[in-house]
């Protein structure tokens, strides 16, 4: 059972108080009946799938019920850092596997 | 009277207090803190198991959880049978019953024996090359007799009458294993003030120090320290020490599930107390102190009764006082047999001949049992051992060929060496790493916050190993946060020391011959299958271990995953480190499948959601349902109805008069904030700007692709706050998915959601008499057709509590919903009812309520859509907002797929026998005659006998269904084909004048 920080509660609480919820960052578009379909695809159906570091929300749906971004390694199964919804896609990452 | 192999003198136990026990019908007296495996020994009983697949006969191979033979069936009562225990774990109580397993008619002669005669036909992989023709046969032939054959123990067929329990915990430092290194570790922890947490698998801690007679520490035997160390870390507040307690599994973050034998080892255990209890640990740190496994020697015939590891047999003489024979033989390839042939010589005990592999081997250990008189022969191999029930010899012959001799025995020690028990570290995701001069896998690149001390790191001697053990506890509790490290580290006087040994087969057994040497003794594979299997063109050992299942029993191959490697690795002529060792996996011993459940069984696996009005259905005799968590109630029959006459005559009722309906389960969301409308409008399909407050509408939520996710009637109760409803099992999901969009997309948007389903009760008073039974209740709202209309909402006061009163109606009808909060749900209700018998309403149940609604062409979300169904294919197009320029699912609506043409939509459906009612779920069919398989065009959503309509009425997704009205489709059976007639969805009140009537 993982680790993760609730960025919100700023606590480090077990995965049984958390949901995944599919990968971050993909915004929807604030036009979204005139969005092509070749964007639609993209927007709603392609998703990541790496090797390596992903990002992805998470709700700490057990607690303060808050989605947030986090960043993982799904080699190592490790989480290198969780931060608040709306914020950017973190530059640097701590501790990133090679 | 003392067992006739028990020493006077020998061993910890206290020899007078006796426990009788049985096995298989026979009775014995044992003492104890006895093993079953010890007290057996005492009585000179060895055999006690059948093998898996030959049926051989099968004793002792160890002392410990590493068993792969004796393994029993416990039976404590009718309910409480446990099969494949391991004797050797297994504590003696008074009143224990035992009994051997796969064996008949009995132990000592057993028909399926036949097997080894014939074991030619089961070698590795027999069973993906033989019994391949017919191929029919192998499902009901081959493969139910080969089950019945070959096998381990039955499993009770009776519920668990016992109980589990589950705790967390979490603790700076977690040491697993409690031998000399654990002890230390745990004392270098524990003094520095951390929390520490110490668990063992076995009743007493010491681990090895249980047989070195040569282990000194701090002045005492190593046992007796071991006990005094562990009474010290028991006292002191800030460590929790587990006996009995095993740690099966290691995960992510250390993260270590542990199991508790609590009761197992008990007479009488109390009815409070769990049988077992699981233990999930979150540790700072962890230190693996889990020792080694002595390996057997591979020869002819190395799995008769009496043949043991040396570790083993000196266990149950210095920890028992049990002599495992009168005149023992020892076959080894390292120095830790000589230390047992010592000890049992010491004892009194005949030590026929040490038979030793290695050439001209030297030390003190040899020239003391040189000393004691014991013959030793070097350079020379055990090849064969007589006997069959129970070992009556072995033959000896110089390793590279020669003479033989024969030497009666009546017991053989062996050891081939030591496996340091690497499983949890490998668990944790870190690397093994071969040392190629010591022969054995050590820890080595790490991959969690753990480390590996004493036999499990490859530290050999004892007073290495505590000085490794215990600086790895001051530094784990240092890096877990300590500041000060204060205590004393154990002194050792004395030690026993050894390492090296051999891997795999021993001369005799090697590739040329075809005897039965065992590798894995519970899968009974052989060295020659392990061959066979590369020679069959396995390279991979996990390929090996497949074919041949080596390694793959209940033991895990805790004492034959190494020979079995190396005799892959020599077969393939490839050094051992590049055929790879197969992977560790969790559980380290089997787990019981109670201790995972723990309390999570019966009622207690899953909530059960009860409405206000409950019990009050209970009381009525109401038939439930359940729907999700909650218990729904379902029809109400009176005496003598089955549920078509109970269903028949609600629905009736409901339209003639009224009925009553809990409809408390319906989910209920309050979407509330100045922004409560913006958010609407973006949630559903519908507008909502301009809803009045005061009204409702009938609101669609899609997914961002378009397609249908939930429906429910939302009423506006403000400006700023909108009471939505959902369907009943959507209402976790809707809230999550309107969680979602407001804390990610919509943030800006200045919105509260709360969730309300349980706070209100909701009782629905539909039919033509409804507003009479209500409106005598109500204070404050005016319930006039004008100034209550159908799909409005006022709040006011029922029964002199609040109620948040809808007219809507989900029959058809003129109908009500009454939310009240939810504490006075039942009162309000019987209030309700009262006035209901005097116009003589029904209570109704979710069948009448699905019939009634499908009269009406009222889609249930999740049976008439499911996931793939636009509004537009649903016929809901006019609750879509035309001019709304943004909603979720607006853009995949828009895609091409789902504006084309031909799509599936919902159509109503009548049979042609008018009698006939379709079944949900069947396919239909446009020509009925076309070959098979046909073009299926469609299903039935919903299906129903309409007492009202007086004929069977049904809903179907169907291609291009609302061009096809009037025509006539088909409903292939098994007993037939069903015409039927494509219609309109309302099949009741086509024009709606019922609402007001």
């Amino acid at each position: 059972m993982l680790l993760i920080r609730c960025p919100y509660c700023e606590e480090e609480r077990p995965e049984l108080e958390f949901r995944n919820a599919g990968e971050a960052h993909i915004a929807r578009s604030a036009d979204m009946a005139a969005t092509s379909d070749d964007d639609f695809e993209k927007f709603f159906f392609i998703r990541s799938n790496p090797k390596g570091i992903i990002y992805e929300r998470w709700r700490h749906m057990h607690g303060c019920a808050r989605f947030f971004n986090a960043v993982r390694d799904t080699v190592s199964d490790r989480f290198l850092m969780t931060y608040k919804a709306g914020e950017p896609k973190p530059a640097k990452l701590p501790g990133a596997a090679k | 009277m003392i067992a006739a192999f028990r020493i006077p003198g020998a061993g910890r136990l206290k020899q007078a207090e006796t426990a009788r026990f049985s096995f298989d019908g026979q009775s014995y007296a044992g003492v104890e803190g006895d093993t079953l495996a010890s007290a057996l020994l005492a009585n000179g009983v060895h055999l006690v198991g059948r093998s898996f697949k030959y049926h051989r006969p099968r004793g002792f191979l160890s002392a410990g959880a590493e068993e792969p033979n004796a393994l029993v069936e416990i039976k404590r009562d009718f309910a409480r049978k446990t099969p494949n225990v391991r004797a050797t774990v297994q504590e003696l109580y008074d009143g224990l019953t035992a009994q051997s397993q796969n064996r008949w008619p009995s132990l000592a002669f057993d028909v399926g024996a036949v097997n080894d005669i014939a074991s030619p036909l089961f070698s590795a992989g027999f069973y993906y090359k033989t019994f391949m023709w017919p191929k029919s046969a192998w499902k009901n032939l081959y493969e139910p007799k080969i089950r019945a054959a070959a096998g381990l123990g039955v499993a009770p067929d009776q519920p668990d009458p016992d109980h589990y329990s589950a705790r967390f915990a979490h603790c700076d430092v977690l040491v697993l294993g409690g031998g000399a290194a654990g002890i230390a570790a745990a004392l270098a922890a524990a003094e520095t003030g951390v929390r520490v947490i110490l668990a063992d698998e076995q009743a007493d801690f010491g681990g090895s120090l249980r047989f070195e007679s040569g282990a000194k520490i701090d002045g005492q035997d190593g046992f007796a320290w071991a006990q005094g160390a562990v009474a010290t870390l028991k006292a002191m507040d800030n460590v929790r020490v587990l006996s009995r307690t095993t740690a099966f599994g290691y995960y992510a973050q250390n993260f270590v599930g542990l199991v508790e034998r609590v009761s197992d080892h008990l007479q009488n255990p109390g009815r409070e107390q769990p049988r077992e209890r699981l233990w999930q640990v979150r540790a700072k740190r962890v230190v693996l102190a889990t020792g080694a496994i002595e390996r057997h020697m591979v020869f002819a015939d190395n799995d008769r009764p009496g043949i043991m590891l040396a570790s083993a047999a000196r266990t149950y003489l210095n920890h028992y006082g049990v002599a495992v024979g009168r005149n023992v033989g020892v076959y080894t390839a390292n120095d830790s047999a000589y230390a047992a042939a010592i000890d049992l010589k010491k004892a009194g005990v005949g030590v026929a001949a040490i038979v030793d592999l290695r050439d001209n081997p030297t030390g003190p250990i040899i020239d003391e049992a040189r000393a004691l008189g014991i013959e030793i022969n070097f350079g020379r191999a055990v090849i064969r051992a007589g006997g069959k029930l129970r070992v009556s010899s072995m033959t000896v012959q110089p390793k590279n060929g020669g003479g033989e001799r024969t030497i009666p025995v009546d017991a053989i020690m062996m050891s081939a060496g030591w496996t340091p028990s690497v499983h949890l570290f490998s668990q944790s995701r870190g690397k093994v790493a071969f040392n190629d001069e010591t022969k054995r896998f050590v820890p080595g690149t790490y991959a969690q916050d753990c480390v590996s001390v004493g036999a499990c790191n490859g530290t050999d001697g004892l007073s290495a190993t505590i000085d490794e053990a215990y600086a790895a506890g001051a530094k784990a509790a240092k890096d877990a946060g300590a500041n000060t490290v204060k205590g004393t580290k154990p002194k050792v006087d004395a030690s026993e020391s050894w390492s090296r040994g051999m891997l795999g087969a021993a001369p005799g057994a090697g590739p040329d011959t075809t005897v039965k040497a065992f590798v894995d003794f519970q899968n009974d594979v052989t060295a020659k299958d392990i061959r066979q299997a590369v020679h069959e063109g396995m390279r991979s050992i996990e390929h090996v271990k497949r074919f041949t299942t080596n390694g793959m029993a209940t033991d895990q191959g805790k004492t034959s995953n190494m020979h079995g490697l190396a005799i892959a690795a020599e077969t393939l002529d490839k050094p051992i480190p590049q055929v790879g060792l197969t992977t560790f996996r969790a559980p380290y011993t089997p787990v019981t499948f109670g201790a995972i459940i723990g309390h999570a069984r019966g009622p207690l696996f899953d909530p059960t959601r009860k409405t206000a009005i409950h019990p009050w259905a209970e009381r009525q005799g109401a038939v439930f349902e359940d729907v999700g968590q909650w218990k729904r109630a379902w029809y109400f029959p009176k005496a003598g109805e089955d549920m078509h006459a109970a269903v028949d005559r609600e629905c009736v009722t409901v339209r003639k008069t009224a009925g009553l309906f809990d409809a408390s389960t319906l989910g209920k969301i309050e979407v509330v904030g100045p922004d409560a409308a913006k958010f609407m409008e973006l949630l559903y399909t519908n507008p909502w700007e301009k809803l009045e407050p005061g009204r409702c509408r009938y609101g669609i939520m899609l997914r961002e692709d378009g397609f249908i996710y939930d429906d429910g009637v939302v009423g506006r109760l403000a400006p700023d706050r909108f009471h939505v409803t959902t369907t009943t099992g959507g209402a976790p999901r809707v809230m999550n998915h309107m969680e979602d969009y407001l804390q990610t997309e919509f943030p800006h948007l200045n919105v509260w959601l709360t969730s309300i389903t349980e706070q209100w009760a909701v009782i629905a008073v539909q039919g033509p008499k409804s507003r009479e039974i209500i409106a005598p209740l109500v204070e404050g709202i005016d319930m006039s057709d004008g100034a209550l209309p159908h799909m409005s909402v006022r709040e006011g006061r029922i029964c002199g509590v609040p109620t948040r009163l809808f007219r809507m109606s989900f029959t058809g009808e003129r109908g009500f919903e009454v939310n009240v909060p939810a504490d006075y749900g039942q009162a309000v209700w019987e209030a309700l009812w009262a006035e209901g018998q005097k116009h003589g309403a029904c209570a109704y149940g979710t069948e009448a309520m699905h019939v009634l609604r499908a009269e009406k062409g009222y889609i249930i979300v999740g049976q008439d859509t499911d996931g793939t169904v636009t509004p537009g294919d649903a016929g809901l197009d006019w609750a879509v907002g035309k001019k709304k320029t943004d909603f979720v699912g607006i853009r995949g609506m828009a895609r091409p797929d789902l504006v084309a043409k031909g799509r599936k939509q919902l159509v109503g459906l009548k049979t042609k026998d008018p009698k006939v009612v379709l079944e949900e779920g069947a396919q239909i069919v446009g020509d009925p005659k076309q070959a098979i398989p046909m073009t299926m065009i469609g299903h039935v959503t919903s299906s129903y006998w309409s007492q009202n309509c007086g004929r069977s009425i049904a809903l179907a997704l169907v291609a291009g269904g609302r061009d096809r009205m009037g025509e006539t489709l088909s409903v292939p059976m098994p007993n037939g084909t069903i015409e039927v007639e494509v219609t309109g969805m309302v099949f009741f009140d086509e024009k709606g004048e019922r609402l007001n009537g």
